[in-house]
């Protein structure tokens, strides 16, 4: 949630860690509970959420705070329309159309600069130690496909889209490249997953096309999807030198 | 009956059940969301037996899965209901209450704050530790709880009266659970990590985590066992076990550490596992008659069964992602034993 006064920025909640000017802020409101009195104190023009955890929306709306909801996307230009409308409302309409335009380019340019096999590499997006992954249906699941790679997590059941798999799975689907967004939370690293029981065998672990990603840049769907779409297209290019 | 008969009896029951234990086990090595066809395992298992020569045609990478990811789980499951059930057993013999489960003197809810601890503070990262501080910090919170119950409930000095012991056991439970919760309102980003440990977790069992629980549970098992006859002293009632001469003080404390120590050192591995410990030894009752001769040995068998069984569908009902088998357990479990119930109902 972020409170923003024409571009200056007023408050941010406990886990807006980006960029180094929110931590800066020193605002510690909460994310999942947010207080509407603490937020409030601030005075803020607007009010940006990432969903309404309850009655946020209505009881501000009483206050007379708007509140924006930037819901959690699911693909790469839903994001863009939510940057540009931020931008629309903070008076920074220019900058935002500039900034996703920026975004789209890179991110051609990254897609373009690989160029794929014909049979699809697989892979496994990992969000913590206790093998939780995403399917294509989620906004991570989106930027991998971006490249055409396959996800070993597509086969569960409709709506599961966050699903626990099964080690056993994981190690029969033996998939190309796996990705670590658990570095943060869980320690996971190339070392701790090929040290795994099991887990020795798999093609990932023996060329070394394991990824460690920074937890946070995945999941959120800011101007930094540019660095997840880097971080991809650079394993895929060191996958298909070694290969 | 005569006591040679009886025994005989039990024997029998004994053996019958370590028969399905051990044929619960092999299904459970068989049936899996991957790996080879599941015909192929028992015959590559007869294989590994010296002087047998049998080609299961089972590649590596296949064995890989069920040997290192299945096998343990399997095992681990063993261990795990087993524990759970005698120990659930051993508190409902101590507390003369067929409704105590293994975590009524807080056992549970001093691990999940010790749990939700380690989340918390980012500890769930073994890399940055010499040792992996969830079972470590899980267990000592488990033990901590019940020996602080244990010191209140205690203390009131009637040591005959074991209400105290469990009116200690709800208000340290409260206000662990109370400390759990405030904590996880603090670090709402730790939430599902916490949550999946409190369904339990067999999911992401290891050999290392078998060895790790093994010693506490053997010491545990063993204890409680040797105490069977004892239990059965203590179900006539304190003023007619301490006629017959029962250390009834001395014996509860030793069933309540023992039963503390298998639970709080298979909670640290597989988090809150519930129902085992209440319905097993229940569905043994039923089977068997209430002395604790033939529940607690039985519990053992038929826990470790009940649990590999029930984890089977939580491998493979929504392959290829998992069921916590916390869900499972009472899923299947809760028709399973009201089945058991009017079966029994019907035909006495």
């Amino acid at each position: 949630m972020r409170s923003v006064l024409a571009h200056r920025w007023l408050a941010v909640d406990e886990y807006s860690n980006y960029p180094q000017e929110a931590v800066d802020l020193g605002t510690k409101l909460s994310g999942y509970e947010p207080n509407i009195e603490a937020i409030s104190g601030y005075t803020p023009d607007l009010v940006i959420a990432s969903y309404d955890p309850g009655s946020l929306v209505q009881q501000l709306g009483e206050l007379g705070v708007p509140v924006y909801l930037a819901d959690a996307v699911t693909t790469i230009d839903a994001a863009y329309e939510q940057i540009e409308n931020i931008g629309l409302l903070t008076g920074h309409a220019q900058e935002a159309t500039d900034l996703t335009a920026q975004m789209k380019a890179q991110i051609d340019e990254a897609v373009a600069g690989v160029t794929l096999p014909a049979e699809p590499l697989s892979y496994y997006h990992e969000l913590d130690n206790t093998l939780y992954s995403v399917t294509s249906n989620t906004f991570i699941g989106s930027v991998y496909s971006l490249f055409g790679l396959r996800n070993i997590a597509d086969n569960v059941e409709a709506g599961n889209d966050y699903p626990q798999l099964s080690a056993e799975v994981i190690v029969s689907a033996d998939p190309d490249l796996i990705f670590l967004a658990d570095t943060k939370c869980c320690g996971e690293s190339k070392a701790t997953v090929s040290a795994r029981d099991g887990w020795g065998s798999l093609k990932a672990v023996a060329n070394g096309n394991i990824v460690e990603l920074d937890d946070d840049i995945p999941s959120r769907w800011g101007p930094r999807i540019v660095d997840f779409v880097i971080a991809i297209r650079d394993a895929i290019a060191a996958l298909l030198v070694n290969s | 009956m005569t006591s040679a008969r009886g025994g005989s009896r039990l024997w029998l029951w004994v053996v019958s059940s370590a028969v399905i234990l051990l044929v619960s086990c092999v299904l459970g090595l068989m049936i899996g969301p991957a790996g080879p066809q599941w015909w192929r395992i028992p015959l590559e298992l007869l294989d590994r037996i010296p002087f047998v020569n049998i080609d299961s045609g089972i590649a590596a990478r296949d064995w890989t899965i069920v040997w290192q990811i299945r096998a343990p789980r399997v095992v681990l499951a063993a261990i795990v209901g087993a524990t759970l059930s005698l120990s659930g057993a051993s508190f409902q013999g101590v507390f003369r209450n067929p409704l105590v489960d293994p975590y009524l003197l807080g056992v549970a809810a001093g691990a999940g704050l010790g749990a939700t601890l380690v989340f918390a503070l980012g500890g769930s990262r073994p890399t940055d530790w010499l040792i992996d501080p969830l079972p470590l910090v899980s267990f000592g919170g488990g033990m901590a709880a019940v020996f602080f119950t244990y010191m209140v409930g205690t203390s009131f000095g009637k040591t005959r009266s074991n209400i105290s012991l469990v009116l200690a056991g709800v208000a340290v439970t409260s206000l662990a659970t109370a400390i759990q919760t405030f904590v996880l309102q603090r670090n709402n980003d730790v939430v599902r990590q916490v949550y999946a440990w409190i369904l339990g977790r067999l999911s992401s069992a290891t050999w290392g985590d078998v060895r790790l629980v093994l010693p506490y549970v053997v010491v545990s098992t063993v204890v409680l066992l040797m105490h069977r006859r004892l239990l059965d002293v203590l179900r006539v009632g304190d003023d007619e076990a301490l006629a017959l001469g029962t250390n009834i003080r001395r014996v509860r404390l030793i069933v309540v550490l023992a039963a503390t120590l298998g639970t709080a050192s298979v909670v640290a591995v597989s988090g809150l596992i519930g129902f085992v410990g209440i319905i097993v030894p229940h569905a043994v009752r039923l089977i068997v008659g209430a002395s604790y001769r033939k529940v607690l040995p039985l519990s053992v068998l038929l826990g470790g069964a009940f649990l590999v069984l029930v984890d089977i569908p939580s491998r493979v009902l929504s392959d290829p992602a998992e069921i916590p088998i916390g869900v499972v357990t009472a899923f299947f479990g809760a028709p399973f034993f009201l089945l058991l119930l009017r079966t029994r109902e019907t035909s006495s």
